[in-house]
């Protein structure tokens, strides 16, 4: 499967996307954030800075909100890795979360991490799983996360390979399993080993996700049952109604039921608390974003500081942050980050 | 083209209350009562409702729940075997009178 840029796709452009989303007469989401009392949408502070190093990655998944893949090559280079390095030893941004793509593709990532973690930062990254058994020169990713004390963040959509592979591709169940067994194998996912492996669940379709709590028993019961793997959490996502899975929306006519479902979920309490709040996105271009998702849409932050060049702490973190339709799919019923859910 | 059946008017069934309020009203609370967690969980009270759907073919209550037990993390094998249950009791019911069947043909024949 090619990308949607790599297609000549209506939606490799945020414009297209966000016509479809401003088109449909559902009520705008910052007037529902004035009816609650959250307008203008204000930071808590900035705990996580997200750094998405390059749009490559070994998959392509039916849903991806990043439309990354093999033929992706915006890839972030060491002169912005190095900015990111030099903001984060001044400032006290204490998390650093590392996404893409398929962050390990980035022939830097080993040197920022290394750079990250001696400045003392907890390190996540967002890694497919399946990239640890891609090539041999990935194989030894799980001792180079453990040495660092990475959080090792992945998706895994659901314990079955037929949910797995419909959304991820063929293969991909299989070979995600094999590198949890590689990552159990030293440690991680192991309780009491303080080696974080923590899995992603997002429905493989035009649904809500249901509660955390009981997919993670369901999770956690099934692997081990069927595969023998361990894991330490569940973050339970919301698919986001742009990108690939916008165009999976429409093809399928889903879209109007799928939207109304998120608006009539609306969850002040889970608006309260979505990630935005209390991070910062960083494209692989060094642009800031309120989140992954605005950043995919190309909704730069509303500051002077839209470059990691200009980057001004205080001036960001008391910036408005940019809403639009799509951040109903981040309060919809539980809510919905990159942790998981919200309340 | 025209229709019974229009899978738009599913979400319409709120405006029941429209014609007789007072009654719609008390089912409504009945119904969200039903289905909250109690001695059965939210997933098998999904599940139950996802077989009496079928065996009643209501669909509506089909789609809803198809979504429902999606949502609540059964899995498409769990929704199946929901489904044959209900195809199960149908069946055994109409089957269960081939006793009455049996007896009938017994009193009349020789």
């Amino acid at each position: 499967m090619k990308s949607l840029k790599a297609q000549g796709h209506l939606f490799a452009s945020s414009d297209a996307q966000m016509e479809v989303l401003n088109k449909s007469d559902h009520e705008p989401f910052d007037s529902k954030l004035k009816d609650v009392g959250l307008y203008p949408f204000k930071p808590t502070g900035i705990d996580i800075f997200q750094v998405n190093l390059g749009k490559m990655c070994n998959q392509t998944c039916k849903h991806c909100h990043v439309d990354a893949g093999p033929d992706r090559k915006e890839i972030m280079t060491r002169k912005t890795m190095q900015q990111c390095l030099d903001i984060l030893a001044v400032h006290d941004i204490p998390k650093v979360d590392l996404t893409g793509g398929a962050p390990e593709m980035n022939p830097n990532f080993r040197w920022f991490v290394e750079e990250a973690a001696a400045l003392g930062k907890h390190i996540m990254d967002r890694c497919n799983l399946t990239i640890i058994t891609a090539n041999k020169k990935y194989n030894d990713l799980p001792q180079f996360f453990a040495k660092h004390r990475v959080e090792v963040i992945s998706s895994l959509p659901h314990y079955t390979s037929l949910r797995t592979d419909s959304q991820r591709g063929d293969g991909v169940f299989d070979r995600s399993v094999k590198a949890i067994r590689m990552l159990n194998e030293i440690g991680y996912g192991i309780e009491g080993t303080g080696l974080e492996l923590n899995l992603v669940y997002n429905p493989t379709g035009a649904i809500l996700p249901g509660s955390q709590e009981t997919l993670e028993a369901d999770y956690k019961r099934e692997l081990k049952r069927r595969f023998g793997i361990e894991f330490n959490n569940l973050y339970v996502i919301t698919n986001m109604p742009i990108s690939r899975f916008l165009d999976y929306l429409l093809v399928s006519n889903n879209y109007e039921n799928y939207m109304q479902k998120l608006v009539e979920a609306f969850n002040p309490n889970a608006a309260g608390k979505v990630m935005c709040r209390n991070t910062l996105s960083i494209g692989w271009d060094g642009y800031i974003y309120d989140c992954d998702f605005n950043q995919m849409l190309d909704i730069k932050v509303k500051s002077t500081a839209q470059h990691l060049s200009d980057f001004d702490f205080e001036g960001l973190n008391s910036r408005e942050i940019e809403v639009n339709q799509h951040c109903y799919g981040c309060t919809a019923g539980p809510g919905s980050s990159c942790g998981g859910q919200t309340s | 083209m025209e229709t019974y059946y229009k899978p738009e008017d599913l979400k319409k069934f709120g405006n029941i209350g429209e014609f007789q309020k007072k009654l719609a009203d008390k089912f409504f609370d009945y119904y969200g009562e039903v289905f909250k967690e109690g001695a059965l969980t939210g997933r098998e009270k999904a599940l139950i409702a996802l077989g009496v759907a079928h065996a009643i073919q209501c669909p509506y209550c089909i789609d809803a729940y198809t979504s429902d037990t999606l949502e609540k993390g059964c899995t498409e094998e769990q929704l199946m075997e929901a489904v044959h249950v209900a195809g199960a009791i149908r069946g055994g019911a109409s089957l269960v009178h081939g006793v009455q069947m049996m007896n009938q043909t017994k009193k009349i024949m020789m």
